[in-house]
């Protein structure tokens, strides 16, 4: 049983064809890199879903952890002067 | 469904009240339709069931190929091959999303195959079924496609994310396959006699498997009230497969086919279609590993786990050896 040597896993991220950032997709397991993007070729762009792929190990990428949530994001919340909505423009000034 | 008979803690729901902060928390949160996400907090409970659970719809999906992949190579045509061969293809790509899905709960992938291959975890009843005609391919398309795609739609709004988000994935790629299915019981049953037959024939033995696809009525069970309550169910068992049944018999009706259960009739004081419950004996027995198939099922998956681990090996020993010559020249 080769349960010792499992296959790493491989977080998958992939560009569509519109221009946007590439985007997380979802995970799989392969022996190498070379073999991760094949796979997640096969199992993430079997519908022109995209035209780059990016793999990086699960075990390579740190996270952001849910307990840090408050020290983390509240510094923002009371910046409300960083959304333009916060200025009012009067209507003869036109769009802005 | 894809996950059948999944039993909880059994202790019934706790009230808000009766919680400790840290779960009466997670409990709002998924009350409030948030998402719980791999690196929050969550009760054992609610990890374990959902490993049941997700691990079960996944090997599902995966023995799944094993009935349709019978046909492949016999397919009629070379387009009906191909279609057949990329639905399956679908199924084991299915199977990925949702394992990768269980994973982030903290249970390997390779731990989630042995207890498949063990016969510890489950897969649905419907997969120990046989293919015998090249028109179970369009019963199984139509009909199993048809009742999985009942149950995993109301699921891409479950409350855990990984999962909605493979759920997503799957419904989008489902309604080709239900389709496929339907297409082929369309050119079967207006075919020549004999075709009509086989038709009517694969009708006949997937009617009452995919009724117990939902599994047995769950209306009084504490665990399926738990998972409801976790918002990893969405339905009763009962609700699913009267919408099931709602939405396919007037395409059997379409198709000129007739649906094995005199008592399936369109009832006009409640909107719905009466119909009669399946054998429940005959699904608990296939449960049990007594079914048609269950044996050559296990077997298939076992040899194919066995053949493969040399592969496996070799290329772990092949991206061991590469990484290694790669340090070497730096
Ligand atoms: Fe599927
Ligand atoms: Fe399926
Ligand atoms: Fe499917």
């Amino acid at each position: 049983m080769s349960t010792q040597n499992e296959w790493p896993l491989w977080e998958i991220f992939i560009r569509g064809q519109h221009g946007l950032s590439h985007r997380h997709v979802g995970s799989l397991h392969a022996a190498d890199a070379e073999m991760a993007i094949k796979n997640a070729r096969d199992v993430y762009t079997r519908r022109n879903e995209g035209v780059s792929i990016w793999v990086v190990e699960a075990a390579q990428i740190a996270a952001s952890s849910p307990e840090e949530k408050g020290s983390l994001y509240e510094p923002s919340n009371d910046k409300v002067y960083r959304h333009p909505t916060f200025f009012d423009i009067p209507d003869e000034v036109g769009a802005m | 469904m894809y996950a059948q008979m999944i039993k909880s803690t059994g202790e019934g729901v706790k009230s808000l009240d009766e919680m400790e902060p840290q779960e009466r928390a997670f409990q709002e949160r998924i009350n409030a339709g948030g998402k719980i996400e791999p690196k929050d907090w969550m009760p054992e409970g609610y990890r374990k069931n959902l490993i049941r659970q997700i691990g079960q719809h996944a090997h599902s999906e995966i023995v799944g190929q094993l009935p349709e992949g019978n046909w492949i190579t016999r397919a009629p045509t070379l387009e009906r091959k191909a279609i057949l061969l990329a639905k399956v293809q679908d199924e084991a790509g299915h199977g990925l999303y949702l394992y990768c899905a269980a994973e982030t709960l903290g249970v390997t992938r390779d731990q989630m195959t042995r207890d498949l291959l063990s016969g510890k975890m489950k897969y649905s009843s419907i997969f120990n079924y046989p293919t015998l005609t090249w028109a179970d391919m369009g019963a199984v398309g139509w009909l199993v496609d048809g009742a999985a795609i009942m149950n995993q739609v109301p699921l891409q709004r479950t409350s855990y994310g990984p999962y909605a988000r493979a759920m997503v994935r799957i419904c989008k790629e489902e309604s080709f396959h239900q389709r496929q299915g339907f297409d082929i019981m369309m050119k079967m049953a207006n075919g020549t006699e004999a075709q009509r037959k086989m038709a009517q024939d694969a009708l006949n033995r997937f009617w009452g498997p995919s009724l117990m696809m939902f599994g047995p009525s769950d209306a009084e069970s504490v665990h399926s009230a738990q998972s409801m309550a976790w918002k990893i169910k969405m339905n009763s068992n009962d609700e699913l497969r009267q919408k099931f049944v709602d939405q396919t018999a007037p395409q059997a009706e379409y198709l000129g086919l007739t649906i094995p259960d005199e008592t399936c009739k369109f009832n006009e004081e409640t909107g719905h279609y009466d119909f009669a419950q399946p054998d429940w004996d005959e699904f608990f027995d296939v449960l049990r590993g007594n079914g048609p198939c269950n044996t050559d099922r296990l077997e298939a998956r076992n040899k194919a786990w066995d053949d493969g681990a040399w592969v496996r090996e070799g290329l772990m020993a092949h991206a061991a050896k590469k990484r290694a010559a790669k340090l070497a020249a730096e």
